[in-house]
């Protein structure tokens, strides 16, 4: 059973459909084609929030929905939890 | 889809419910108002706080709004009650252009109680007629549909607004129509949106109202930071104004944009898919749509939000398994299996369809069974 949901193929974040623990190994699925990732948390992600789904550097695009929804204010793992500590927006 | 029924009005405009509004031209009227609606049951009183010393475009906005209000087709007669004659015509001859009964009382001259007498009266013979009118055939293209999200969070651009979202297309189709709005709250994707503007002059006028209200935001020294997203939006995940406004425009089908309305303006471009500038507060947004002629809404929600209106009923839709759970009375539409994947999202249209169709042939939704009737007016500058 999948436990977070990423929106399209190329997003860099999932959304947890269910609460993930730090630790636990999750099956991430892609809601534009029905393609399943795993993904190993490293923190504990409540429902509907953000799970990195790639590595990215300091200050790059946070990609979701195919559109950049912010950037990173430090590197991000795959398996982070994804939130205003470590991405903000690029509007201000 | 079953046959619907609905309230042909004058006009031809079609209503779903069948109010007798007594609507106070000003704060001071809101107690005569109240005593009519207290004396005559069946009526529907607004009380509101502004309507004096207003001028220009907020004075605009004002009588726009009132005779909006009155004018939209789920409302059968009004009462309109004033302090001053002149401003009380205005918005009855407004609403009178409908060609439904409406009546305007001014208190100057005669005083709280005789006011109340006589248009007690009048309401009384309004109800009795009101109650006498029978629901007739109609259609989806005889709908107008309002939509505006709230308490949102990851959930909502996951599974409610894409359900709101087929529904959207289907009525589109079908050759209603259908508004949105929430100016602000477009930030981060307000370019999607003036991409799918009918003309280049539509996009021109779009991108106006949208510099203009984030000007004005910006003009009081601050930024949408501190507000936008909202404590509620962070705690259930979103992180940013882009990723909001991305779970935002979800809701909005993919149909070209034929009008960009301006708050409370009823459309003169035929039937489909409109913008309204508007505040992306629920009730200011509601209320204002409303007093452009919508007739129901589809509220998407996350975290949980309870609004309602008195003149359209509200139709909660959330995909939140938690709030599904732990606010149940207010949610009309649950569809979290759409996370869970034991749905998909033309099951969950469906149902969204299905609701419309109960609302609109009578069922109340859970904002009017619980009684939230929040009718709110949008307030340009101080007044004079």
């Amino acid at each position: 059973m999948h436990k977070f949901l990423i929106h399209n193929q190329g997003d860099h974040v999932g959304v947890a459909t269910s609460p993930i623990k730090e630790g636990e190994k999750v099956t991430g699925v892609y809601m534009d084609n029905d393609e399943s990732m795993e993904v190993t948390s490293h923190g504990d992600i409540p429902l509907g929030h953000k799970i990195s789904v790639v590595d990215l550097a300091k200050g790059e695009s946070v990609v979701k929905y195919q559109v950049a929804i912010g950037e990173t204010t430090e590197p991000l793992a795959k398996g982070d939890y994804v939130h205003t500590h470590n991405i903000k927006t690029k509007r201000w | 889809m079953d046959q619907l029924f609905g309230y042909r009005r004058e006009n031809g405009k079609v209503g779903i419910r069948n109010h007798v509004v007594i609507l106070p031209v000003d704060d001071i009227s809101n107690a005569a108002c109240e005593a009519v609606a207290n004396q005559i049951k069946g009526t529907l009183p607004l009380p509101h706080a502004y309507g004096r010393l207003q001028y220009g475009a907020d004075l605009d906005l004002h009588f726009r709004t009132m005779i909006g209000t009155g004018s939209n087709p789920n409302v059968a007669a009004v009462i309109v009650i004033g302090i001053e004659e002149n401003w009380t015509k205005t918005i009855v001859d407004g609403i009178a252009e409908t060609g439904k009964p409406v009546t305007g009382f001014s208190i100057e001259g005669f005083g709280d109680l005789e006011t109340v007498r006589q248009a007690s009266w009048k309401a009384k013979e309004y109800v009795q007629w009101a109650s006498e009118l029978q629901k007739v055939p109609v259609e989806l293209k005889d709908l107008t549909v309002s939509i505006k999200c709230g308490e949102s969070d990851t959930t909502t651009g996951l599974g409610s607004c894409p359900t709101v979202s087929q529904a959207v297309n289907r009525l589109v189709d079908a050759g209603a129509t259908v508004f949105f709005g929430e100016t602000s709250e477009l930030t981060g994707g307000e370019n999607l949106i003036a991409d799918r503007m009918a003309t280049p002059d539509l996009k021109d006028k779009f991108m106006a109202v949208y510099n203009n209200y984030i000007e004005e935001i910006e003009s009081q020294a601050v930024d949408l930071l501190g507000s936008q997203p909202t404590q509620g939006n962070i705690k259930g995940g979103l992180s940013t104004i882009e990723e909001k406004a991305l779970g935002n425009i979800a809701k909005t089908g993919d149909k070209e944009v034929i009008g960009v309305l301006d708050p409370a303006e009823a459309p003169s471009n035929g039937n489909g898919l409109y913008f309204m500038d508007t505040s992306s507060a629920a009730a200011e947004c509601i209320t204002l749509m409303a007093a452009g002629g919508a007739v129901v809404h589809f509220f998407p929600t996350g975290q949980g939000n309870i609004i309602g209106n008195p003149i359209e009923p509200v139709i909660k839709v959330t995909a939140n398994p938690d709030t599904a759970e732990t606010m149940s009375e207010h949610i009309d539409v649950d569809v979290k299996g759409l996370l869970s994947r034991e749905i998909n999202l033309t099951q969950a249209g469906d149902q969204l369809m299905t609701c419309l169709q109960r609302t609109v042939n009578g069922r109340l939704t859970s904002a009017e069974a619980l009684g939230h009737q929040e009718f709110v007016m949008t307030k340009l500058y101080r007044s004079a």
